[in-house]
């Protein structure tokens, strides 16, 4: 739905003394009609810049942007105008005219595209309706909670129908309660209305709970990126570990630390107590997380095996052949996260 | 002191209607030309919607320090200087160069500057994130100026306004000096030529009391505009 090849947006150096800053820096990305994408990075990562080249807020200084079919970047001004309405876009800061109520917000783009009075009251009531915020469409927003506001944003993104919506840290000015409630309305409207999303965050509990792809940004360029579960099932997987922190425990030196993730119905196999049984093991548990992302229960789970790697390579060995995926980790390997 | 109301009530009262006339008259003038050049001052900046009018950079660079030069002469010359130097633009628009017509000339010419800077000043404080929220949704910049930066600026507009018409009340005393007549006109024939301490009270105490009930006016329509 969405293709984003070899992007590059870099900003000229203000003065003689900086540097010119590559802020998106060879950019591939795809996103899948359907889907919920999640780009994740650090501050400064080049998250923003990335989203707003999506629908051209920013010239990108090369690549092509994609959607549904149409390469944006080769559109002119005109045309690019008609594109975007077919992609909606919410922000951190709401950006909700002061000066209209929650109803002519919404119908905001709907009398860009010359939609009829009628038509845009009718099409207004619907998709607030959806939103759940049919009683306050005559209210201003300054009379609007904080996620009352992103109902609003995400009403007058939607109204004029888009197959896609860009979400920039939509969440990110919320409390966690209200968060919730916006990321559960999100994923309602990507399963109702079959909407593609295209979000950036920093919370790594906005993926976990939404997204069924996710790509990590790191200096403008996309470093790691797949759906979510088999980026958990991935060895290495900076993602995963961020997903499921499992702080800093390391075994001790002279036995071996390994590390499980899993995905499905093998969470609910009793792996440690198979492993104490037929290897006669003592297992340290050093850490845990089992979480539901998505519809699905994943985890990661860090042991301690008594022994160093070739004297547990026979159960190493069995926990791979059952179709878990393990990473054996050196103890450096624990402390350097 | 005597307050002889019989005579002064006449004096007066046409002194009112010809302030009224000169400051509405330039009033018309100072919106119809004032906002616009507001607007094109912010939409031409750098960062504006109209930055890069026709494709070209620097036709929006051009046209937005030509405005700024323009608009800083007129803030730039004391009214009195400007009404006298005008005199022949005056005679050209007006067909006259003395009376209420003729003094709208160099009014609104003064005011249009002032009321620009106003609208500019008010044009920039709105939200960068509602001009790209607008873009998002496929807005021309017609559209962007038309419904986003207008009315989301419009309370410290009507602010702007009502300072413009406390500057063209001031200004106004001031043409007497080409036969307008008017408030400030009598101010100074009676009551500082003459001496008359009664018509010198009461036109300053008419004074206060406009530029009090304009400024009320302004503030309040301004917080009724504001939905802040
Ligand atoms: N208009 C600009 N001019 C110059 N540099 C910019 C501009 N916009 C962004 N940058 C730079 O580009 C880099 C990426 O910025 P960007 O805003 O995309 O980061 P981000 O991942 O969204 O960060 P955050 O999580 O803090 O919002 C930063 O180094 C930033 O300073
Ligand atoms: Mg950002």
């Amino acid at each position: 739905m969405i293709t984003i090849t070899d992007l590059y947006k870099s900003y000229p150096a203000q003065n003689a003394r900086a540097q010119t800053v590559h802020a998106v820096n060879g950019v591939d990305l795809h996103v899948k009609e359907g889907e919920i994408f999640g780009v994740v990075g650090a501050s400064g990562a080049g998250k923003s810049t990335l989203i707003r080249c999506v629908n051209l807020l920013e010239r990108p200084t090369s690549g092509t942007i994609t959607i549904d079919g149409q390469d944006l970047t080769k559109l002119s001004d005109a045309e690019l105008r008609h594109a975007r309405q077919g992609i909606g876009m919410i922000f951190q800061h709401f950006n909700l005219l002061s000066s209209r109520t929650v109803k002519q917000n919404v119908e905001f783009g709907l009398e860009i595209m010359g939609m009829s009075r009628a038509a845009r009251a009718a099409r207004a009531e619907e998709i607030l309706d959806l939103v759940g915020l049919a009683d306050r469409s005559s209210a201003y927003p300054s009379q609007l909670s904080g996620g009352q506001k992103q109902r609003v944003g995400i009403a007058r993104a939607l109204a004029g129908n888009p197959k896609v919506l860009l979400s920039d840290e939509a969440t990110s000015a919320l409390d966690p309660q209200t968060t919730d409630s916006i990321l559960q309305l999100l994923k309602d409207l990507n399963r109702k209305l079959g909407l593609t999303i295209l979000l950036i965050t920093h919370e790594m509990e906005v993926v976990k709970r939404i997204c069924d792809s996710v790509g990590l940004i790191d200096e403008g360029r996309i470093v790691e990126s797949g759906s979510v579960i088999d980026l958990l099932n991935t060895p290495g997987s900076r993602v995963a570990h961020a997903l499921f922190p499992l702080g800093e425990g390391t075994g001790s030196p002279g036995n071996t630390t390994i590390e499980i993730m899993f995905a499905g119905d093998v969470v609910e196999r009793p792996v440690v107590s198979m492993l104490s049984r037929d290897y006669k093991l003592d297992i340290s548990i050093l850490g845990a997380a089992v979480e539901t992302i998505g519809d699905r229960r994943v985890g990661r789970l860090r042991l301690e095996l008594p022994g160093n790697i070739e004297a547990n390579a026979a159960p190493v060995a069995r926990l791979r052949e059952s179709g878990l995926f393990l990473e054996v980790l050196t103890p450096a390997e624990v402390v350097a996260q | 002191m005597i307050f002889d109301w019989n005579t002064m009530v006449p004096v007066l009262g046409l002194a009112i209607i010809q302030t009224f006339q000169m400051v509405g008259l330039s009033l018309v003038f100072t919106i119809l030309f004032g906002l616009p050049v507001g607007i094109l001052l912010v939409a031409t900046d750098r960062g504006g919607v109209f930055e890069t009018p026709y494709g070209s950079k620097r036709l929006g660079a051009a046209l937005h320090s030509t405005l700024g030069f323009i608009v800083n002469v007129g803030r730039s010359l004391p009214f009195i200087i400007l009404m006298v130097a005008l005199i022949p633009l005056t005679r050209l628009i007006a067909g006259t160069s003395i009376g209420v017509v003729a003094a709208v000339v160099p009014l609104s010419v003064a005011a249009i500057p002032f009321f620009a800077r106003l609208v500019e000043i008010a044009l920039r404080e709105v939200d960068s994130g509602l001009i790209e929220a607008a873009k998002s949704l496929g807005a021309t910049r017609a559209t962007i100026i038309r419904k986003v930066l207008v009315p989301e600026a419009l309370p410290a507009i009507v602010l702007g306004l009502s300072t413009s018409v406390i500057s063209l009340i001031n200004y106004s005393a001031m043409a007497g000096i080409i036969g307008a007549g008017g408030i400030g006109d009598i101010a100074f024939r009676f009551g500082y030529q003459r001496f008359d301490d009664a018509y010198m009270i009461t036109t300053i105490v008419l004074l206060v009391v406009i530029v009090q009930a304009i400024q009320s006016l302004g503030s309040w329509s301004a917080k009724r505009l504001s939905h802040r």
